[in-house]
C-alpha cells in the first residue's frame, strides 16, 4: 500500500509541469547566443590557462622531491608562467564564474514580463513558484553540466600530455572543486534572478549584478582596509595582540564578501600544503611541520565557508520567492 | 443553466486607488458575456481575480464552484485566458508554443500535437504552424492565442481586450470566429472591451463596467431600458421672453426634475417620462416664443459616453 503511494508520488513528481519548464529553460539557453559566447569565452581561457600550466609543470613537478606531494593536477589548475602574463584556471574561474551566473539569470524573469509571455505562463495550471525554480534549475543544470566539461577536460589533457594518472586524492579534490564553483555560481545565479524580478529592465538587472560583482571584487577589499586602519590609528607600537586583533577583524570583514569566501575554498582545496586561514602567531608555529593537509581535514576546513556561500545563495532565492509570490502582475 | 463564474460583493484596492468595488455577477454556462467599461475601469483587475492571479481584498470569487483565491490551480485548469497584448516565445514556432502549453497542462504528446494541428487550422494559421512566432504579426499572434487557449479544452475562456490592435477586418473574423467556437464547444465566454459596438455584435449578455462598479447588466435592449429609465429624458428648447427668471417659470412644468440654463441662451429640461406636446403647450401658453424644441436623446452610445466620461482619469492609474 505504501509502496503504491510511493510509486504515486514519484510519477507525480517526475511528471510535474516543473521539468517540463527546465527542460524549455534549458533548450533557450542553449540555443541562445549569449550562452554560446559565455562558454566560448570560458572555453578559450580554460585552454589558455592550460597551455600554461603545462609548458611550466616540467620545472614545477622537478623541484617537488617527494612524490607524495607533486599534485600535479592541482598545480595544472593553480600554476601561472614565470612572468605571471597568463592567469591560472582559479582566477579565471573566479573572475568569469559570477560573470556567467549574472550572464544566465539577469533577464529571467523582467524579458518574460515585458514579452507579456510571464501572465500567458501563469494563466497555465502550474504553481507559481515552478517558475522561478524552473529558472534556476535550468541554468544550474547547464552551467554544472559546462564546469563538469571544463574540469574532466583539464584532468584528460593532464593525461594525455603528462601521462601520469591523477591520484584518487587529486580526483575527489578536483571534483569537490568543480562542486564549489556550482555552489558559488548558483549564488550569482540566484542573486541576478533576484534583480530580475527586481527590476523591469534587464539592461538595469545587469547593471546592478555587474554592480555587486564589481563591488566585491574591487571596491570591498579596499573599504575594509580602510575600516580596519581607522580603527586602528596608531600604526607604529602595536602590541602583538592589537594586531592579531587586527588582523582577525580583517579577515572576519572579508569573510563577508562571497569572493574572498571562494578564494579561500580554492586556496584549501587546490593548495594541499598551504595550511592555516588567516592569521597565526609564532607560538602556533612551534612544531610545525609542513606536510599537506589530508583530504578530509581540507573539507572540513572549508566548511563554514561552504555554508556561507550556500546561505547567501539561499537567501538570495527566498527574497525573490518572496518577492514573486507577492508581485502584482498588473502590466 | 448552471452558474460558471460567480463573483460576490467583490473588492479589490490597491494603494489609493479602489479597482473594483462590490462586484456581484454571476455569468451562466454556456453565455457570451461583455465586459464593456473604458480603460482603467478594473476589468483586467476583475479578470485577474477570477484566474487567481490577483487576491481580492474582500468578497469571493468562484469559477465552476471552486474558489478562485484559494485554489488557482484546479480554477486554471477549466479556464483558458487571453491577455491583452498576449506573448509567445519568439525564437520557438507557432506549433511548439502550442505543445508547450500542452505539456503544461498535461496533455499527452501524440494527442497535443493533434488538437494543436487541428486548432491552427479552425484559428485559419495552418501555413504559419512552423513559422517563428516573433514573425507572426498582431492579428496572427491574436489568433494564435485564441488557439491557445483552446489547447486546454476549457470550460470557461477569458478574453481581454481581445480586438486591441487588428485592422477591422481582423476584428470582424475574430469576433466570428469566438462566435462559431463558442457554439460549437459550448464554451462559458467572458470577454472584456471598450468598444461597444463589437460587444454588442457578439454578447448575449452586457454589463457596464465603471470605475470599479457594475452599473447596468442584461441583454442590450433591457440595458438600454435600465439606463433610459435610470436617466430622465432630456429636451433642449430655445425661448424668447422678456420675464427676468425664465427658469422659475419652467420649473413649474408637469413632471420636471431639472432646468439647466446653457450658456448659448437654450435651456435643458429633464423630463420624468418622454414629452406628450405637454412642454410645447406650457411654454406657449406662458406666452414665450418658443423657437426650437428638439428632444436630446440618449442612444446606447451617447449613454456610453456619459457614463464613461472621467473614466480616464482613473486610467492612468
Amino acid at each position: 500500500m505504501d509502496l503504491h503511494r510511493l510509486e504515486q508520488r514519484v510519477v507525480e513528481a517526475v511528471n510535474h509541469p516543473l521539468w517540463t519548464l527546465v527542460r524549455k529553460e534549458m533548450t533557450d539557453h542553449m540555443k541562445s547566443f549569449r550562452f554560446n559566447i559565455l562558454m566560448g569565452i570560458i572555453l578559450l581561457t580554460t585552454l589558455g590557462s592550460l597551455y600554461t600550466a603545462l609548458s611550466t609543470i616540467r620545472d614545477a613537478a622537478s623541484s617537488i622531491e617527494d612524490a607524495d606531494q607533486w599534485f600535479l593536477y592541482l598545480q595544472m589548475l593553480t600554476i601561472t608562467d614565470e612572468e605571471g602574463t597568463l592567469y591560472p584556471f582559479i582566477t579565471f574561474v573566479s573572475f568569469l564564474g559570477p560573470l556567467l551566473g549574472i550572464g544566465m539569470g539577469f533577464d529571467a524573469i523582467n524579458s518574460e514580463r515585458n514579452k507579456n509571455t510571464l501572465i500567458r505562463m501563469m494563466s497555465q495550471p502550474i504553481p507559481r513558484d515552478s517558475i522561478i525554480l524552473a529558472k534556476f534549475l535550468a541554468a544550474l543544470i547547464i552551467i554544472s553540466v559546462f564546469i563538469f566539461f571544463l574540469g574532466f577536460l583539464v584532468i584528460g589533457l593532464g593525461l594525455m600530455f603528462m601521462g601520469i594518472p591523477p591520484s584518487f586524492g587529486e580526483f575527489i579534490r578536483v571534483t569537490a572543486y568543480l562542486v564549489m564553483i556550482m555552489i558559488y555560481i548558483s549564488f550569482w545565479l540566484s542573486l541576478s534572478i533576484l534583480f530580475s524580478i527586481r527590476f523591469k529592465q534587464a539592461a538595469t538587472s545587469a547593471l546592478a549584478g555587474i554592480a555587486v560583482w564589481l563591488f566585491f571584487t574591487v571596491f570591498y577589499t579596499i573599504i575594509v582596509n580602510l575600516i580596519v586602519n581607522a580603527s586602528m590609528p596608531d600604526q607604529l607600537f602595536q602590541t602583538v595582540e592589537n594586531q592579531q586583533q587586527n588582523q582577525e577583524l580583517l579577515t572576519s570583514l572579508m569573510r563577508i564578501s562571497p569572493n574572498y569566501l571562494f578564494s579561500e575554498i580554492t586556496m584549501v582545496l587546490l593548495t594541499p600544503s598551504f595550511r592555516p586561514l588567516g592569521p597565526i602567531s609564532m607560538e602556533q608555529m612551534v612544531g610545525y611541520v609542513p606536510s599537506p593537509l589530508d583530504l578530509i581535514q581540507s573539507l572540513t576546513m572549508i566548511w563554514p565557508q561552504v555554508m556561507g556561500i550556500l546561505a547567501a545563495a539561499l537567501v538570495c532565492f527566498a527574497i525573490s520567492y518572496l518577492i514573486f509570490m507577492r508581485q502584482e502582475i498588473r502590466s | 443553466m448552471t452558474t460558471m463564474i460567480e463573483l460576490k460583493n467583490v473588492s479589490k484596492q490597491y494603494k489609493e486607488v479602489k479597482a473594483v468595488d462590490r462586484l456581484n455577477l454571476k455569468i451562466k454556462k454556456g453565455e457570451i458575456f461583455g465586459l464593456l467599461g473604458p480603460n482603467g475601469a478594473g476589468k483586467s483587475t476583475t479578470i485577474h481575480m477570477l484566474l487567481g492571479l490577483t487576491e481580492p481584498t474582500e468578497g469571493e470569487v468562484y469559477v465552476g464552484g471552486i474558489h478562485a483565491t484559494t485554489r488557482p490551480i484546479e480554477v486554471k485548469k477549466r479556464v483558458g485566458f487571453l491577455p491583452d497584448d498576449v506573448g509567445f516565445y519568439e525564437d520557438m514556432t507557432g506549433l511548439e508554443n502550442l505543445l508547450l502549453t500542452a505539456r503544461l497542462n498535461g496533455l499527452k504528446e501524440d494527442m497535443a500535437k493533434e488538437r494543436a494541428l487541428s486548432l491552427l487550422k479552425q484559428v485559419g494559421l495552418e501555413d504559419a504552424a512552423n513559422k517563428k512566432a516573433g514573425e507572426y504579426s498582431r492579428g496572427m499572434r491574436q489568433r494564435l492565442g485564441l488557439a491557445d487557449v483552446l489547447m486546454k479544452d476549457p470550460e470557461v475562456v477569458i478574453l481581454d481586450e481581445p480586438t486591441l490592435g487588428i485592422d477591422p477586418k481582423g476584428i470582424q473574423e475574430f469576433l466570428k470566429m469566438i462566435r462559431t467556437l463558442s457554439k460549437e464547444k459550448k464554451l462559458t465566454v467572458l470577454l472584456s472591451s471598450h468598444q461597444l459596438h463589437q460587444v454588442q455584435q457578439i454578447c448575449d449578455r452586457v454589463g457596464l463596467f465603471v470605475k470599479g462598479k457594475l452599473l447596468a447588466q442584461g441583454d442590450m435592449e433591457s440595458l438600454q431600458k435600465q439606463l433610459f429609465d435610470d436617466y430622465s429624458v432630456q429636451y433642449k428648447v430655445e425661448i424668447g421672453t422678456t420675464s427676468q427668471n425664465p427658469e422659475e417659470e419652467l420649473n413649474k412644468i408637469p413632471g420636471v426634475q431639472s432646468v439647466v440654463p446653457q450658456s448659448d441662451g437654450t435651456y435643458i429640461i429633464d423630463l420624468k417620462q418622454a414629452d406628450n406636446g405637454e412642454l410645447a403647450r406650457f411654454i406657449i401658453e406662458k406666452g414665450y416664443r418658443l423657437f426650437s424644441l428638439e428632444k436630446v436623446s440618449y442612444g446606447l452610445n451617447e449613454i456610453y459616453q456619459r457614463y464613461f466620461q472621467g473614466g480616464e482619469t482613473l486610467g492612468s492609474s
